[in-house]
């Protein structure tokens, strides 16, 4: 069927900021899809709220609105654009959602708007869980029995019937708050009654738990001819129980006979069919480990965190063909882009074996429960492709970058194999490390798949991985040993340390015994058609299949690894604009990453993907086989710049600033040389290795003082301290690792802060804007809602911004990109930090300006002047709108995480609200986020004394918009005698009615809990916090973010139509040369 | 122990012996399934052949013995990437070692199966030898190979005498055994067939005799055009106006008894994943596949038959529709096991043609 000739002007809507569950995949989706829809002389119009993203840039789209995701917000750009279609698939739940009610409301029919994709009516059969419990029933699939019950009677009776154990899941509460598994009816009774306490509706929903079933995936694709075809299918390794989300996955599966997987396979297809979906979707099943028995556990009509990860493992690009099939055409009308030979209605296969880790949070919430359930917690994932399941799991755990390289990595072995068993009835992300331990102390097999569920042949093969850890260590190292265990892909370095032997002295044997990596494609075939486009992973012990050329200069990309809180989708921005612009400049470009949700890993971004671990010792397999003539690492984050040293050693040229002038950055006593030449004033500090010498500069400086370690991004392991006890805690928790580098020490300013990011050439620097953070400094610039143009600082201020950042580039020989804070306190200006690299506020500046600036980084690095690229040196005019960036927590999703702001980053992303005023950006913003208030017009406040002041002013003006304001006994004497009107409410540990009464009470729209200094020792605090988030009350901890809250409900009130500004018009008048 | 792979272009891999102990010269070919491995040993289609597997991690879940296609694996020989060393299945009665040394099939397990693949997608599907002698010549060695066929191999795979299986709504069904995979007949009498089995001697006459309802030709191994006499009698059946319904083999051998040429294609299609359309309809099927010959497209005389699907890839015949008769043939497998069983509709669609032609008769 050829394509449908009405369609010419598609909205596609992405999914918003990035939070846990709805992360980078969407941006990977989006963007190829609207690339499929463009190759098809579609226009495009893109919203999306998040800046940080590839699918809202000019090249991308035809229009592009970075706008809160409302309706109201889509309706307008519907009359505004006019669209002839909608296609909702590719951005997540949220973008699914938003399709929905614009269709249920009538509006698309009313202006003449195609649903493209999967209809309405399949959409609500596969997610109203009535009715798709009434589909699957019809045709015969089986689901697990389940029902909603509003009382404790009702809950019982079901759970006689269906039999224990139950799975309790409260309606309406975020973070699986309050559910919980019953294994007796004294169970059930308790977790269900704090289940209906918790649940906003009263509801919570009883059902037959598999737990400890095998979790089974297919990728299915339908078009509107009915053809059906699997991608893939996956295995999670952790059973039923774990969110796929947070499992380790294999693909394919590897357990299952061609019985269970046809058996499944014919089911994902009877199910596609039935819901009559055209595109992509995504079917879990729960295949009972001794029998054939089965249930549907939930399907997904759109593209998923599973599709981008069965896309990047398979090489079948699903939402480029999702588009295609939206516009009408039929799967064996759409090339398979890879062979280039082939059609797309066609399956996969593998010849390699495909492992998925999750990367978990745990890192930066340490109070944070690490136990893993149905409610995803996993920010990112890592994946690694080789020819055995040993070495796929190896790479996969050395990409994590958490300090792991083996299953040695977390320590256990302390423990009996009694505490081991004990142990290992905890579901978290250390349990593969616990087997391993148990196997070592000889516990059998049978006894660890009784407690885990975990199949007996994935124990096995981290039996053999831990046989090799004990070869290593007690035979003589031969070249037969060395070769079986670089085949089950042991680093070097691992094996240096099990063997005694140092990591070169294993490089050398290996490079003389021949002993090299071997590089293979990802095909989609295995080798049964030859492929243009393919993508490659390393193996040892075969012949390579990387064709060396060198037509042109080479330039080796790094990529940006697992996205985590601090490193998150904006250096997969800056990797791939970089790519673009080497490829524009005549480069053959390289990436290496091994993270299956960006963009920067599909087929097509740069020449030749690697899907490699980002360690010294991979990087170098890959070198050793290109030869790249350099290598750009500025873009990468944290995780690329970490190679550069190893880079420079294997003799590949740095390009853009050097390596030495990014360590002068970074290293205390160089970078305090810098700003005296420069005459540039910072905070006094120290640098330290001991908690003795960190109080000691503390003490010195005097209190409060901002503690943290160099060469890290987003803050981590960053506090404020205010006493030696607070000092002592917060170096152990930085020293539980080794530091390579000093701990620095700094008085902590209260004062404004600013940053920039700009391009310098080694001569000017082009800085695009600055931006202004609405809270003051303490709290970390990703965690800041940032204005830009800075909208309160002075003109001098401005100057004097622009011209330290002129003199910081120039000493530091910055070519390509810096990004510098500052603090401002009156006209007085400090730098915090300089990072000689791309940040996370590149792709907003870049968006907002209009000024491409890593297009410009890159040209710069590969020797032009800004002058030449049509810019005037030095700070350009301010825009004539605003655009607020605010983040957005994920804080729900990890249950036991404190969620007060302070210098350690915590947010997983962001949005922007871009507007004429800065009053109706902010606006923008706060609806961007979710943040909607109000319901009740009720709300909390206790805040610590030092901000009882600004209280009670935020408090007079939410009081003025009808606000009933409760507060804890001296926050609410505080408000009453400035005549604030507030009702005192009784803390925790008094009698009920506490404050904890009220949230639970679900008719509080905000809670302002300021804690106290430093980090916060109260247990209520906490909880309250906590509380909060669980049952969906927005919270606040700083009072910056509240004064801005509430100028933006003041204005929300007087807000009629929305500004609406097209983003890629900007840009669009940022390229005017 | 050491073993050797050596293709008759002198290519020489070295793994590790697997199985029986036997040396063995055969024609190498690959298949792309990621499961169903001992589908595809026991495939009576693969006899005169060593199967090479694509799919690197080959006996996860051991040998679950039910799942056979036949009553023993027909390969001559089997080439893996990697063997399990613990299967794990709860139907699981032995391991793969196992079963190729009890069955006395060679193999070859650690080399590079993907290099391989890529040097028969290159150069053609071509003979090999597995041996274990560390002294093998090249020289001696590389002749014999080249002088090797598949030879007259359906005889051997065929079942020494009538057999038959019952269904519950009678409608006979003969299905000539010229290697069939089980599944086929197990097909016919899931949906009610009363199924007899005939060795692939068995004369037209003798099958017509039994008066069946429909006939059914099997898949099976080798070059078609060895099947001279097995053509003749088909080509009776042809005229017979039983309604026929053919799959691989016997869908080859039906053109070649109605004056259609079949020819070698350079590597074959062997795997789970192969796009056919139905050209009546436009809709696009995966399917299971197993052949090495393809019936030649440019060669029919529409007046005889005409193509009915076609392989997606690259166009190749995949199904004949017989005109003015009741025959279908496909060149896919139905049946499955191992693979897809989208096109499993098709026995349907052969049970209604019998009961089309009855009510018309």
């Amino acid at each position: 069927m050829p394509k449908n000739p009405n369609v010419k002007r598609v909205l596609v809507i992405g999914s918003g900021p990035i939070v846990i569950g709805q992360a980078a995949e969407f941006d990977y989706a989006g963007t190829q899809a609207c690339r499929s829809l463009k190759e098809e002389g579609m226009e495009v119009i893109l919203v999306n709220s998040n800046p940080a993203t590839i699918m809202t840039d000019g090249d991308i789209a035809d229009k592009v609105y970075i706008e809160p995701l409302t309706t109201k917000v889509l309706e307008q750009i519907i009359i505004k654009e006019k669209p002839d279609s909608l296609l909702p698939n590719m951005g997540g739940q949220a973008g699914l959602n938003l399709g929905m009610e614009l269709d249920e409301s009538g509006f698309l029919a009313a202006h003449n708007v195609l649903l493209l994709g999967t209809t309405a009516k399949t959409i609500r059969k596969a997610e109203d869980r009535l009715e798709f419990k009434e589909t699957m029933e019809k045709i015969g699939e089986p689901c697990a029995p389940s029902l909603v019950v509003e009382n404790i009677e009702d809950g019982v009776a079901f759970a006689k019937e269906i039999g224990y154990p139950v799975v309790l899941r409260p309606a309406y509460t975020l973070g699986g708050s309050g559910g919980g598994i019953a294994h007796n009816q004294l169970e059930l009774e308790e977790i269900l009654a704090n289940g209906l306490r918790l649940s906003r509706v009263g509801q919570v929903l009883v059902e037959r738990c598999i737990a400890g079933w095998k979790e089974i995936e297919y990728e299915v694709m339908r078009d509107s001819a009915g053809n059906c075809i699997t991608v893939c299918n996956m295995e999670n390794i952790d059973p039923v129980g774990v969110h796929t989300g947070d499992s380790i996955v294999v693909a394919p599966s590897q357990t299952l006979g061609d019985k269970e997987y046809q058996m499944l396979r014919s089911a994902a297809l009877n199910i596609i069919n039935e819901l009559e979906i055209t595109g992509g979707c995504n079917v879990q099943f729960a295949l009972h480990p001794t029998s054939f028995e089965y249930c549907v556990i939930e399907v997904n009509p759109r593209v998923s965190r599973s599709s981008a990860l069965a896309s990047k493992a398979t090489g079948y690009p699903i939402a480029k063909v999702a588009a295609k099939i939206a516009l009408g055409y039929t799967l064996d009308e759409i090339k398979n882009a890879i062979t280039g030979k082939t059609y797309a209605s066609f399956e996969p296969t593998l010849d390699y074996c495909v492992v998925k880790i999750p990367r978990l949070p745990f890192d930066k919430f340490i109070t944070a429960k690490r136990t893993l359930t149905t409610q995803m917690k996993a920010t990112g994932e890592v994946m690694s492709i080789a020819n055995n399941f040993e070495g796929a799991l190896m790479k996969a755990i050395r990409s994590l970058e958490q300090h792991v390289d083996c299953l040695r990595s977390y320590d256990f072995s302390a423990l009996t194999a009694e505490e081991l068993l004990e142990r290992m009835e905890i579901v978290d992300d250390q349990r593969i490390y616990i087997i391993a331990e148990a196997i070592r102390k000889g516990v059998d097999y049978d006894t660890i798949h009784r407690i885990t569920m975990v199949d007996h042949w994935f124990i096995d093969k981290i039996a053999i991985l831990t046989e090799m850890e004990e070869r290593l260590e007690r035979e003589p190292l031969t070249v037969e040993l060395l070769k079986e265990a670089k085949r089950i892909e042991f680093p070097d370095n691992v094996i240096a340390r099990l063997t005694g032997k140092t990591e070169d002295e294993i490089k050398n044997m290996r490079y003389e015994n021949g002993i090299v990596a071997a590089f293979k494609m990802v095909d989609t075939c295995a080798a049964e058609f030859a492929a243009s486009t393919p993508y490659y992973y390393s193996v040892f012990g075969s012949e390579t299949e990387v064709v060396e050329s060198h037509p042109k200069k080479k330039v080796l990309v790094l990529g940006s690894g697992p996205i985590r809180i601090g490193q998150g989708i904006e250096f997969d921005y800056c990797s791939v604009h970089a790519t673009w612009a080497f490829a524009k400049e005549g480069y053959e470009t390289i990436i290496i990453n091994n993270n299956p949700e960006t963009v920067s890993t599909d087929f097509d971004i740069a020449d030749k993907l690697y899907f490699e671990p980002l360690t010294p010792e991979d990087v170098e397999n890959i070198v050793n086989v290109e030869k790249p003539d350099g290598a750009v690492v500025q873009f990468g984050g944290q995780t690329a710049i970490k190679l550069t040293e190893s880079l420079m050693k294997m003799g590949v040229p740095i390009l853009g600033t050097k390596a030495e002038d990014v360590d002068a950055a970074e290293d205390r006593e160089l970078f305090d040389r810098i700003l005296e030449e420069t005459e540039i004033p910072r905070a006094a500090g120290g640098t330290v290795y001991t908690a003795e010498q960190a109080k000691e500069v503390a003490n010195r400086l005097g209190y409060p003082v901002l503690v943290r370690p160099s060469y890290v991004l987003g803050g981590q392991g960053m506090q404020i301290a205010i006493s030696d006890t607070e000092i002592e805690e917060f170096m152990a928790v930085i020293n539980r690792y080794e530091q390579e580098h000093p701990i620095l020490v700094d008085k902590y300013l209260q004062g404004k802060e600013l940053e920039v990011d700009a391009v310098c050439d080694g001569t000017d620097i082009l800085i695009p804007g600055i931006m202004e953070h609405i809270e003051r400094t303490g709290v970390h610039s990703g965690d800041s809602i940032s204005v830009y143009p800075a909208p309160t600082v002075s003109d001098k201020v401005k100057e004097t911004i622009a011209e330290y950042s002129r003199r910081l580039a120039k000493a530091l020989h910055v070519i390509g990109l810096i990004n510098i804070q500052f603090i401002a306190m009156g006209d007085e200006v400090y730098v915090i930090e300089v990072n000689p690299r791309s940040s996370r506020t590149v792709p907003y500046i870049s968006k907002v300006t209009g000024i491409p600036i890593v297009d410009l980084a890159t040209e710069v690095i590969i020797g032009k002047k800004i002058r030449d690229l049509g810019y005037e040196p030095g700070l350009q005019p301010a825009a004539d709108y605003f655009a607020v960036k605010m983040p957005v927590f994920s804080f729900e999703k990890i249950r036991g995480a404190e969620i007060s702001l302070g210098p350690e980053m915590k947010s997983t992303g962001e949005c922007l609200g871009i507007a004429k005023t800065f009053n109706e950006a902010l606006y923008k913003a706060f609806l961007g986020a979710g943040v909607s208030l109000p319901k009740h017009k009720q709300m909390i406040i206790t805040v610590k004394d030092a901000d009882k002041g600004e209280a009670i002013e935020v408090a007079r003006r939410f009081a003025k918009l009808g606000y009933i304001i409760y507060a804890t006994r001296s926050t609410a004497a505080a408000l009453n005698d400035a005549g604030v009107k507030a009702r005192k409410v009784n803390k925790i540990h008094q009698e009920s009615p506490t404050v904890m009464d009220l949230i639970l009470g679900h008719r509080i729209d905000l809670v302002i809990d300021t804690p106290t200094q430093g980090r916060d020792k109260s247990r209520d605090g906490f909880l309250i916090r906590r509380t909060s988030i669980e049952t969906g009350v927005n919270c606040i901890t700083a009072m910056d973010t509240a004064a801005a809250l509430v100028t933006s409900l003041e204005n929300a009130a007087s807000q009629g139509e929305m500004t609406l500004i097209d983003i890629a018009s900007i840009a669009k008048r940022g390229f005017v040369r | 122990m050491r073993a050797f792979l050596i293709l008759e272009d002198g290519t020489v891999f070295e793994g590790t012996h697997i199985g029986a102990r036997r040396e063995i010269i055969s024609e190498i070919v690959f298949n792309t399934s990621m499961a169903g491995y001992l589908e595809v040993l026991t495939d009576p289609s693969y006899a005169g052949q060593a199967v090479c597997m694509t799919y690197p991690l080959i006996g996860n879940y051991g040998i679950c013995t039910e799942d056979m296609e036949s009553r023993k694996p027909w390969c001559d020989g089997f080439i893996v990437r990697e063997l399990s060393r613990l299967p794990s299945n709860f139907r699981c009665d032995m391991t793969i070692q196992q079963f190729l040394e009890d069955n006395g099939v060679p193999g070859i397990a650690g080399i590079d199966t993907r290099a391989l693949t890529r040097i028969l997608r290159e150069k053609g599907t071509m003979n090999g030898m597995i041996t274990t002698d560390e002294a093998y010549d090249l020289d001696t060695i590389i002749p014999k190979l080249k002088a090797y066929t598949t030879g007259k191999v359906v005889e051997r795979v065929t079942c020494g005498e009538k057999y038959t299986l019952q269904g519950e709504k009678g409608l006979k069904v003969a299905l000539l055994d010229l290697g069939t995979k089980d599944n086929i007949a197990r097909s016919l009498a899931a949906r009610g067939c009363d199924v007899t089995v005939y060795p692939a001697t068995t004369t037209a006459a003798e099958i017509l005799a039994d008066q069946p309802d429909g006939i059914m030709l099997s898949n099976g191994p080798g070059d078609p055009k060895e099947c001279t006499i097995i053509i003749e009698e088909i080509r009776k059946l042809y005229e017979s106006d039983v309604p026929i319904f053919a799959i691989c083999l016997g869908h080859q051998l039906m053109a070649l008894a109605t004056g259609a040429d079949t020819f070698k294609m350079k590597y074959g299609h062997r795997g789970g994943n192969h796009p056919v359309k139905d050209l009546s309809t436009g809709r696009v099927y995966i399917s299971s596949q197993n052949h090495g010959y393809v019936v030649d497209m440019d060669k029919l005389d529409p007046k005889v038959a005409v193509p009915a699907f076609v392989n997606v890839n690259d166009g190749t015949n995949e199904g004949l529709s017989y005109t003015g008769k009741n025959i279908f043939t496909v060149q896919f497998h139905p049946e499955a096991c191992p693979g897809p069983q989208d096109s499993g509709f098709l026995f349907d669609r052969f049970i209604e043609m019998i009961k089309e032609g009855q009510r018309h008769a």
